[in-house]
């Protein structure tokens, strides 16, 4: 029996594929808020100590190298099956870019204007909050969107834990393969992946847009 | 603009920063008073420590020992931050904040002192005016949009913005191109004798310390004081070798434009052609080469000081030199426009 078209298998299954596709949209964008949080924070607590600061870089650097199969089966006796054991081993993968971006922006500062902010009266915190963030503010952005990428890919690999997302598509279609639209199945799985990080990356450009200060936009 | 806040004494007392791991003093045992309302120029060559003495007294840098006194308080000691709001500062790298708006910009320390919106704008506005930018066309816009010179004004309005009764400025106008920072220099120079801020400004440059400064602070290394004094005497009667490198073979001339035409005018000398009596001698001088043999030197108000030639001219910026203690006296001290 000939495979039918992607079309085809779209049109019929649908009703199947939509939940999985907005169960996708939810996990990236639980992910990335708890991501963005967690890694801008670590950025602001760890860009001017060079020495701890090192070691929390280093850290997500070598968090990356994980399999991530390997790190999710890990968590699998802390966190069981589902939802919890995903979300954490995102974010903890996001982590690297989010940081290094989030540090490389506070550091980029220039000099001259963080002089003058101290020099007219503004206590660190508020040079922090009021003059570094917001100047580094696209550099953090770029690391989100990267990390957002990062996290895509590896969203997949949750539906081995029984993960939410399409990557349930691609896991069943390579299962069953041979078998009556298991290639579209997984393609639709893959495909669906890389649509929604299109969207994502159109969705970033969006918000830089909307909250990058006129007065840097390049 | 309402009341504002007139500029108030600065003490420094064996103020002394020595960093960790080097055996010399950065700042070695600096004394001196900073009158109120007067521009003082720290001038000296690079590293001589006259930046980290400065910026000592707004504690950017902490003192290693001695103490600073703002019109007769202790400020050694206590929150930096909040001293901070209370001393303007400028430095060559201006450093706007480029994400925000001009307005912004100048409104930020205000806003920082809890000032109500509405008079953070009235304040932005007139400080706009104050240097000479449009408040219509410039509020809105950002750091970059702006010319350096335009930028180096937003930084001074930035500074005087929250009226804060002393200035500390740190090569303020060095990275703008000549014309434009003798431009600068003028206009800073009437501002601050329209305001009586107490001012400190650091510089390298002899020429912008003798065009700016009420008094002038030589330094050496480990900003150790040479001279203390006003343009005049410095000129007339350098105190070292250290200084004289400073004035440079051309003394005399320098010497006229601190000079004004209404100190060298002389009732016996008759002339028709008319010379400001606030002009400087470099002014009177060039007309005089020019071919004309006198010049009648007259007041704002119509008032006919005397004549002007070229012996009387001679005889002015001579006196300065063979007594420099002429240049202490009251009339020494006449403001220069």
């Amino acid at each position: 029996m000939a495979e039918p078209s992607v079309w085809d298998y779209l049109g019929s299954q649908w009703s199947h594929i939509e939940p999985l596709m907005v169960e996708q949209v939810e996990l990236i964008a639980l992910v990335m808020v708890l991501a963005a949080m967690l890694g801008v924070g670590v950025g602001m607590a760890i860009w001017d100590k060079p020495g701890s600061g090192g070691l929390v870089i280093g850290a997500a650097a070598a968090f990356l190298t994980i399999p991530s199969l390997a790190l999710m089966t890990l968590f699998l006796p802390i966190f069981g099956l589902g939802w919890t054991g995903t979300v954490v081993a995102l974010v903890l993968y996001a982590q690297l870019p989010i940081i290094r971006n989030t540090v490389a922006g506070l550091q980029g500062v220039d000099p001259g204007v963080l002089e003058s902010a101290r020099g007219i009266g503004m206590s660190p915190r508020r040079v922090l909050v009021h003059v570094q963030l917001p100047l580094a503010w696209p550099v953090i952005i770029a690391g989100v969107r990267v990390a957002t990428m990062l996290v895509f890919g590896i969203s997949a690999i949750a539906a081995y834990v029984s993960g939410p997302g399409l990557g349930a598509l691609i896991f069943t279609g390579l299962q069953r393969f041979g078998a009556v639209n298991s290639l579209n199945q997984a393609a639709v799985g893959g495909l669906g992946i890389t649509v929604l990080a299109l969207a994502f990356d159109g969705a970033y450009l969006l918000l830089r847009r909307l909250t990058v200060s006129r007065g840097i936009r390049v | 603009m309402s009341e504002r806040t007139r500029g108030v004494s600065i003490e420094l007392e064996h103020l002394t920063k020595i960093y960790p791991g080097v055996a010399a003093p950065a700042v070695d045992d600096v004394t001196m008073t900073i009158p109120a309302g007067e521009m003082v120029v720290f001038v000296g060559p690079s590293g001589c420590g006259k930046t980290t003495t400065m910026k000592m007294i707004n504690r950017l840098i902490e003192p290693s020992a001695g103490a600073i006194r703002l019109g007769g308080v202790d400020v050694t000691h206590g929150n930096p931050v909040e001293l901070r709001r209370r001393i303007g500062y400028v430095i060559q790298s201006v450093g706007l904040f480029p994400h925000m708006t001009i307005a912004a910009n100048v409104g930020q320390v205000p806003t920082m002192l809890g000032w109500k919106k509405a008079d953070v704008r009235e304040r932005v506005e007139q400080m706009l005016e104050l240097v000479g930018l449009e408040p219509s066309t410039f509020a809105g816009r950002y750091p970059r949009q702006l010319s350096g010179g335009q930028q180096q004004r937003v930084g001074v309005a930035r500074a005087l913005a929250a009226d804060p009764p002393v200035l500390l400025m740190d090569e303020p106008f060095g990275a703008t191109d000549p014309i434009t920072r003798e431009h600068l220099q003028l206009e800073f120079r009437g501002l601050q004798q329209e305001l009586g801020k107490t001012v400190i400004f650091v510089t390298h440059d002899f020429e912008e310390a003798l065009a700016l400064g009420d008094r002038i602070a030589v330094l050496a290394d480990q900003s150790r004081i040479v001279q203390y004094d006003t343009p005049r005497v410095l000129v007339g009667a350098p105190a070292e070798e250290h200084v004289e490198q400073f004035v440079g073979s051309s003394a005399h001339v320098r010497m006229l434009s601190l000079l004004t035409a209404r100190e060298a005018a002389s009732p016996s000398v008759a002339a028709t052609r008319d010379i400001p009596a606030e002009a400087t001698l470099r002014r009177a001088l060039d007309e005089l080469i020019s071919g004309v043999p006198a010049l009648r030197v007259v007041g704002e108000d119509g008032k006919v000081w005397g004549g002007l030639d070229f012996q009387g001219l001679c005889r002015s910026v001579a006196r300065y030199f063979r007594d420099p203690e002429n240049a202490r006296t009251p009339e020494g001290m006449t403001i220069r426009s």
